[in-house]
């Protein structure tokens, strides 16, 4: 089974990256840009069967290794 | 006085660490990260470098290494650790000191010498050292130290705060902050005050010829509070 997170910075945190590429994207003429901000993306493949468990695992890998909770959120997007 | 430095794939400031402790009298010795138990210590180190290649966060890997799990367990019981730069990252992300480093204000990897204030010394890093400020080394990328609101005031609350990034006066000011951390931390301590962690090498500065003295003064200091 496949399941897919994605780690986004929590909104008071500075992006320095995220800046610098609104900054690219302004001036190759994407000036309508408010903001951006950069985050991670994983798939993960495992060996689990059980929708409920699959996620239930992943859930605790983002809490204990995937995501740094002072700094960044996490969401399970999709489970195929 | 025993010591032991933490040795993690990536770790590359651990020789000089070595060099350093042994020069001002400790017995050390190198752990390597996938050993299960530490050896007898009065000081553990966890060194600077990029250990993991800085994957996913730096020092996240790290702080889930075979060995972590000792020194979490030496340092619940009162152990005196110190985590330099990567060893810094590494304690955050093991959770025995609050707050993460990001990526430096500006994006640029700093690699020059700094001048850092002693704020707290009423431990046994920096108790009855003789200067207030010092003139250590910096070099990384991710040193941006930061922390939620609550976690800024409970750092306060408890004077948890080790150095603060200053100039050679010991001003401490928005001019004299490399990284753009929070407050111009460059090192914190965890409530009990025996965890250490900062950005600057102090192992860097052992040797007039080659760099400063600075360095010594902090290590001869760390010995006699040990003792």
């Amino acid at each position: 089974m496949k399941i897919s997170v994605i780690i986004t910075l929590k909104k008071d945190v500075l992006d320095p990256q995220g800046k610098v590429i609104h900054q690219t994207l302004d001036g190759m003429g994407f000036d309508d840009i408010n903001e951006v901000r950069q985050g991670k993306y994983f798939e993960i493949d495992t060996k689990e069967n059980d929708k409920k468990k699959a996620q239930e695992k992943v859930d605790e890998m983002c809490k204990k290794l995937l995501a740094n909770l002072v700094i960044e959120n996490y969401k399970i997007i999709e489970t195929q | 006085m025993n010591s032991s430095v933490i040795t993690f794939p990536g770790s590359n400031c651990d020789r000089d660490m070595d060099v350093a402790l042994k020069k001002f009298g400790f017995k050390n010795k190198m752990v390597w990260h996938d050993d299960l138990e530490l050896p007898k210590s009065d000081l553990v180190v966890l060194p600077g470098g990029f250990s993991y290649g800085d994957y996913l966060r730096c020092g996240s890997m790290a702080s889930k290494s075979k060995i972590m799990k000792s020194i979490l367990n030496f340092a619940q019981g009162g152990g005196k650790v110190m985590g330099i730069c990567n060893g810094f990252q590494i304690l955050v992300e093991s959770g025995l000191l609050p707050g993460v480093l990001l990526r430096n204000k500006y994006l640029e990897f700093i690699c020059k010498n700094v001048f850092v204030k002693v704020n707290n010394k009423d431990n046994s890093f920096f108790k009855d050292v003789k200067k207030d400020i010092y003139e250590f080394h910096i070099a990384h990328n991710e040193g941006n130290y930061f922390c939620s609101n609550n976690q800024i005031k409970e750092i306060n609350d408890n004077n948890q705060i080790a150095l603060f990034y200053s100039d050679e006066n010991g001003n401490v000011n928005k001019k004299s902050n490399p990284n753009g951390s929070l407050q111009n931390i460059a090192g914190i301590y965890n409530k009990q005050k025996n965890v250490l962690g900062m950005m600057p090498h102090p192992e860097r500065m052992i040797d007039p010829a080659l760099s400063g003295e600075d360095g010594s003064i902090f290590f001869e200091n760390l010995i006699n509070n040990l003792k």
